[in-house]
């Protein structure tokens, strides 16, 4: 963000480095005086707080590896001693292992904020692609994680997400056999989930920096969904927004705190305090909480499509439903980002919140389970339906048959409006 | 329009309201396991603030020694362990002697021969089968579980909509829930028109069918508590299962603890945060 910088180093040091690295005025402009538009409300926070969860993700995994061992064999006697030998090694462990279901969470709040503002729109498409990689990495790294216990969900767990691959005609089967290093799960896979599991974090971290990079260009959208316009819409990064991310990312640690502390294991499964035994397969076997609506789309797809099996139409309708994510910016035909000035966009919109809320219950239950006098599979064929819909039909629809609210001129205009709204009550 | 579109969102989050405590009725009508929900007791490890009591893993070690270990392995707790704070509370003393009660292989010594020596505080429980297969032979074809984690590998599903309150009040004991109605629970004779398979004893509150290989393990006066503690088969069920509570989890007593003072921390930091904040933004409408 060359095009603002009023970084001006003042000490001898300071103009030492401003000469040959000028990193100083990199931090300065990105962190300091970044303009950014000072009607954001609190669920812009989530940035920092993601931030935030993969700086701790990062650091209580790096303690973590110095103690674990990747050999199926002592595996999960390795966490054991971790959880009940390594000082403090207790702590470390229900931080890392709750600290993944944090991210989500605050992921999850960071997406769909993007999905009511449309903070995807032009210019932001490559801004938002980038965060749909962020999002794939994460969802690898939870998985392999979620592995290294090697308990009997890590095992199975493991053995039923990339027997996924196998769907795939021809190269299916070869593309399973290299990534779980055999013909079954085993110490192979382990070792590779352990290798890849400690790289991907550091990808994500280099994905972050060019989303981030692309959020400087772009500018940060705000709730009005419309554009800066001069100075009196924004407010510099430092202290407007650093007082703001701190206090949310400390109201989150709160949140974070309360499973660690009080309820650790609430987010995982107890079968995953059985070591992994690859003779008695658990009754019902489920991902973690995080896939449960992915899980649920994969399983709805219980019919033959033509030349296409039930198995590999449920694999395709599950990662069509991460990959249509990256058409979105294209698939939202409407020039109006903010879903308030959006009345039909709001009422899909929340439809499709609660709908994905639902689809993670399904993800949840036996496909043969009754639902209100319907088998969970038929359930979740519908909300599959309306999660493509939204997408696919809805958004491109709506941008020509809705009609939307007038728009403020600017940032400011409608701040002023509101304070003096305000002030006549 | 607007209040139109209010109307239907209102109309969809109904639906959804509705949609979702239809299927706690829904799961009531499935045959799950177990057949009874496990009875929820006081325990003084739960809550914010709760911590063992030991008094009461001394009773359930003594359990737990005398009747569990006949079949079970607890291959994960070490006999130094019973000293460690917010355990037993046993004394190093009390431990040694606890631990030179059973045998360990050792070796090879200098001649290259194994030998067998008494235990030491740095050893683990003794296992009471060499082998699983041993363990199976023995037990007509059912491997008893190792105990080590057991208090937190067993837990009931709470379902919907149960789970989603259990986020905010915490319902961590499950797993001793689950265990003291296990060891209470067995009905003998079954019901009238219940086959049980040969060898298998009848009870409700085990998980994973009508019944189980292990036989009813406790009774009422099985065994002597010196401390004046009722000996009643609730009881000895209770105190064995706070007692693998605490092998499951050994460190809870450090991390409520932990948790209270980090809480605290964090709320007024959250507080100063909030006034910093306030201060910053304060003449900048927004």
């Amino acid at each position: 963000m060359s095009g603002h910088s009023t970084y001006v180093p003042k000490t001898a040091l300071g103009k030492w480095f401003e000469a040959r690295l000028p990193v100083v005025r990199l931090l300065h402009d990105t962190a300091v005086s970044y303009p950014t538009p000072r009607n954001l409300n609190a669920l812009w926070t989530f940035g920092g707080i993601l931030s935030a969860m993969l700086v701790v993700q990062i650091v209580t995994g790096i303690v973590l590896a110095m103690h674990y061992a990747a050999d199926s064999r002592v595996a999960f006697q390795s966490v054991e001693g971790i959880m009940r030998d390594v000082n403090w090694g207790w702590l470390i462990r229900y931080l890392h292992s709750n600290g993944a279901s944090m991210f989500f969470i605050a992921v999850y709040i960071h997406i769909f904020r993007g999905l009511y503002y449309g903070s995807y729109k032009a210019p932001r498409e490559i801004l938002w692609i980038l965060g749909v990689i962020i999002y794939l990495l994460m969802m690898a790294a939870g998985f392999m994680g979620y592995v290294l216990p090697w308990g009997q969900m890590s095992f199975w767990g493991a053995t039923v997400i990339t027997n996924f691959f196998t769907a795939i005609p021809i190269i299916g089967q070869p593309i399973q056999t290299l990534l779980i290093g055999g013909f079954s799960v085993d110490n192979a896979t382990l070792n590779r989930f352990f290798s890849l599991h400690y790289l991907i974090p550091f990808l994500i971290a280099g994905v972050v920096v060019l989303h981030i990079w692309a959020l400087h260009v772009a500018g940060q959208n705000n709730p009005l969904g419309i554009d800066v316009k001069s100075d009196k819409d924004t407010v510099p990064f430092t202290p407007y927004a650093t007082s703001k991310d701190v206090l949310w990312i400390v109201l989150f640690m709160i949140f974070y705190g309360w499973f660690v502390f009080y309820q650790p294991n609430f987010l995982g499964h107890p079968d995953n305090y059985i070591e992994a035994n690859p003779l008695a397969t658990p009754a019902h076997i489920v991902p973690e909480w995080y896939f449960l609506p992915f899980y649920a789309i994969l399983r709805a797809i219980d019919f033959n499509i033509g030349p296409i099996d039930a198995k590999l139409g449920g694999v395709l309708a599950m990662f069509g439903a991460i990959a249509v994510l990256a058409f979105l910016p294209w698939l939202d035909t409407s020039k109006v980002r903010s879903g308030n000035f959006r009345p039909i966009f709001r009422v899909a919109f929340w439809v499709f919140a609660v709908n994905a809320l639902f689809l993670g219950y399904l993800g949840s239950v036996k496909t043969d389970d009754i639902i209100l006098g319907m088998q969970a599979v038929r359930w979740a064929q519908l909300s599959t339906a309306y999660y493509f819909a939204y997408f696919l039909i809805i958004l491109p629809l709506l941008g020509y048959i809705e009609k939307p609210k007038p728009l403020p001129l600017s940032i400011n205009d409608a701040i002023l409006a509101k304070s003096a709204a305000g002030s006549a009550h | 329009m607007t209040a139109k579109m209010i109307r239907w969102a209102a109309a969809a989050i109904g639906l959804g309201i509705a949609l979702s405590t239809s299927f706690a009725a829904a799961e009531e009508t499935a045959t799950e396991f177990p057949l009874l929900k496990p009875t929820r007791q006081e325990w003084s490890f739960a809550g914010f603030f709760g911590q063992y009591d030991q008094a009461q893993l001394q009773r359930g070690y003594h359990i737990y020694k005398e009747v569990c270990s006949s079949c079970h392995s607890m291959k994960l707790v070490k006999f130094r362990n019973l000293a460690d704070e917010g355990g037993p509370g046993f004394t190093e003393e009390q431990v040694k002697a606890l631990a030179a009660e059973f045998t360990i292989m050792d070796g090879p010594n200098d001649e290259g021969e194994m030998f067998e020596r008494p235990r030491l505080p740095s050893d683990p429980f003794p296992s009471p089968y060499p082998n699983d297969k041993a363990a199976s032979f023995s037990n007509g074809g059912a491997i008893p579980p190792d105990l080590s984690l057991i208090a937190k590998a067993r837990a009931v599903h709470r379902g919907f909509p149960q789970f989603v309150f259990d986020m905010f009040w915490p319902y961590q004991e499950q797993g001793p829930d689950y265990i003291a109605s296990l060891l209470t629970g067995y009905q003998d004779p079954p019901p009238e028109g219940v086959e049980v398979p040969e060898g298998t004893y009848y009870n409700p509150h085990f998980m994973n069918g009508i019944s189980l290989r292990m036989p009813p393990p406790i009774d009422d006066d099985l065994l002597e508590y010196t401390d004046g503690t009722p000996q009643t088969k609730e009881q000895y069920a209770k105190d064995v299962a706070a007692f693998l509570m605490w092998a499951a989890e050994p460190h809870l007593d450090a991390r409520k603890a932990l948790g209270l003072k980090v809480m605290l921390y964090l709320i007024v930091f959250a507080g100063i945060l909030y006034f910093a904040k306030r201060q910053v933004w304060r003449g900048v409408p927004h």
